[in-house]
């Protein structure tokens, strides 16, 4: 079988091979030469016009990355203009403002309260002189209208100069927002659930709550770090109330200094611990009799996990004097636990128990019945990540009986 | 007193690289690819892009391309966005889809440091993008450090979705 196998396939070479020939000599060998010098011709002149092309493209690349370049350079410098670029560079502008309309009413003396406000309208400044030293400021219009008999006031709430020793430390002087609370130094709308900031961080802290001096914050590794200043003090009247004490670096009565401490903990991601302890050297700076030193603690908790937050602050004074014990001020203290759930990137809803006591150290003549209890529940709607509008229920359950109650709405925005 | 000076001294005054660089975008690279460094790509923004990378930013993108390298499967981007008032820089690794590493290679934003160490950018790692672009699992933020967090998450956003047009 595989000899008769070979000798068929010979013939079939054989066949092809008579009918090819003829063919192959249609064409002359001249003429092959012709088609091959024309190919070569042809060869020749995209080899060139292929390395013109490299030669072009290359170019183009070239200015393609020149023009992209410029236009980035322009882009991020705000302006084409480099004198404006290198300011807005080193300048910064930022601001928030909140609108509140309050439908409260009162009952058991307490007054009705049907309002409509725009509580805050704040301006960022800030400025970069080097890397190294930078100016922040904060300017505030509260209640949109100040002047001789006008409800509002024009406060400067922040003016001051850090200065980076290095990585992980920087002094700070000038005037700034003390490093108590979660409230006091993140303020804008955006940021917290409920109309109206939580009664704790408004009587006993007092939010927000600023003052002159210098001192230093940094990093001091595994997730901890601190800040520490000495500042001007308060300045409470003889109605102990801490609130009324804030001199908001107003030619401050500076007879007696005061310091603040903070230690904070936030080495695991969604936990912040804090601990923040202040001593005033003299609460009413020497000016009201029976009114010695003070002593603040605060401590907050924070615990965020995927959608749901929880959040609980204490703090308490502890004031020296005859006459601010005998008003049963000498002891005022507070805490808020606030648990929220975000229910998606626009909406979140919280629940918020207040208990607080501004005369907590008597039982008896005016501090009898100071106790006070606000339970707030709401929703918060952001329509962008920078804008917020609010609606709450607060629901009043004070010891004297006056309580306020009803609905809180408020459009928020920072940028 | 002297002691006292001394501590000052190494307290105070500890060597560091330029204020706010923790690791320079080319050491960045270098580490990713163990020194051998592939050659720079560049993705250009189309329309469709632009609009996609807008939505993540919720602002249009100052940029028009986007430079990147890849190895095999692993791509590495450098990425700026700003936090509050100044721009934070990160370098993201991203192998089949999945973030391999999320880096802070400059941070000078006043509030928000803790973003910048491993304890929060390890919550990235092994994220992917979902079907509507999300991020597939939640990043816990930090209290007071909202923009910078925020910063971050949009920046891990863009170069998962930039890896995917590839």
């Amino acid at each position: 079988m595989t000899k008769v196998g070979i000798k068929k396939s010979t013939g079939i070479a054989a066949l092809l091979c008579t009918f090819a020939a003829p063919q192959a000599s249609a064409l002359s060998l001249e003429e092959l030469a012709k088609r091959l010098d024309a190919l070569e011709a042809q060869n020749k002149h995209l080899m060139t016009e292929n390395s013109q092309l490299r030669e072009a493209v290359a170019l183009t690349n070239d200015k393609v990355e020149a023009a992209v370049s410029a236009t980035e350079t322009i882009v991020e410098s705000t302006s084409g203009i480099q004198k404006l670029a290198n300011f807005a560079d080193k300048t910064s502008i930022g601001g928030y403002g909140e609108l509140h309309y309050n439908n409260l009413s009162g009952k058991g003396g307490a007054k009705d309260k049907d309002e409509i406000d725009f509580h805050r309208f704040v301006l960022f400044f800030g400025h970069e002189f080097t890397d190294d030293i930078r100016f922040f400021s904060e300017l505030e219009l509260e209640h949109s209208l100040s002047g001789d008999g006008k409800e509002g006031e024009v406060e400067l709430e922040q003016a001051y100069i850090d200065f980076d020793l290095n990585e992980q430390h920087t002094a700070r002087a000038g005037l700034f927002l003390l490093p108590v609370g979660i409230i006091n130094e993140t303020h804008e709308p955006p940021t917290f659930y409920g109309t109206e900031r939580n009664p704790i961080e408004k009587n006993i802290i007092p939010a927000t709550w600023w003052a002159a001096g210098a001192g230093a914050h940094g990093e001091l590794g595994a997730g901890f770090s601190y800040d520490a200043y000495i500042h001007s003090g308060l300045n409470v009247g003889d109605d102990f109330k801490i609130r009324n004490g804030r001199q908001k670096v107003s030619k401050a009565k500076a007879n007696d200094p005061a310091a603040t401490a903070r230690i904070k903990y936030t080495g695991i991601p969604g936990l912040e611990l804090a601990v923040s302890a202040q001593h005033q050297q003299n609460m009413g700076q020497g000016l009201v009799a029976g009114l010695d030193s003070g002593n603040l603690i605060e401590t907050h908790a924070i615990w965020s996990t995927g959608p749901f937050k929880l959040k609980a602050l204490y703090a308490a004074w502890d004031i020296d004097g005859s006459a601010v014990k005998a008003a049963g001020a000498d002891q005022q203290k507070g805490f808020y636990v606030e648990p929220s759930y975000r229910l998606s990137d626009k909406f979140g809803v919280f629940a918020r128990f207040n208990q607080w006591d501004n005369k907590a150290g008597s039982n008896s003549g005016a501090a009898k019945d100071s106790e006070k209890e606000q339970v707030d529940f709401g929703v918060n709607y952001w329509p962008h990540e920078d804008v917020v509008i609010k609606a709450d229920y607060q629901y009043q359950n004070n010891d004297d009986g006056k309580d306020q109650n009803g609905l809180n709405i408020g459009l928020g925005y920072q940028f | 007193m002297k002691k006292v000076l001394l501590f000052s001294a190494v307290f105070f005054f500890q060597t560091a690289i330029a204020s706010g660089v923790y690791q320079t975008p080319e050491a960045f690279l270098e580490k990713t690819f163990s020194n051998k460094l592939p050659p720079v790509s560049t993705i250009w923004l189309d329309k469709e892009k632009k609009q996609a990378i807008s939505g993540f930013l919720q602002h249009s993108p100052t940029f028009i391309r986007v430079k990147y390298w890849q190895q095999g499967s692993k791509t590495a981007w450098i990425l700026h966005e700003v936090g509050k008032s100044k721009p934070i820089t990160v370098g993201i690794v991203i192998e089949k889809g999945k973030i391999q590493q999320l880096k802070v290679l400059t941070f000078r934003e006043s509030r928000g440091w803790e973003v910048k160490h491993d304890f929060f950018t390890q919550q990235f790692d092994n994220i992917s993008l979902n079907e509507e672009l999300q991020l597939s699992s939640s990043i816990d933020g930090i209290s007071g450090a909202t923009l910078s967090v925020r910063a971050l998450k949009k920046m891990a956003r863009v170069a998962l979705y930039l890896e995917q047009q590839l």
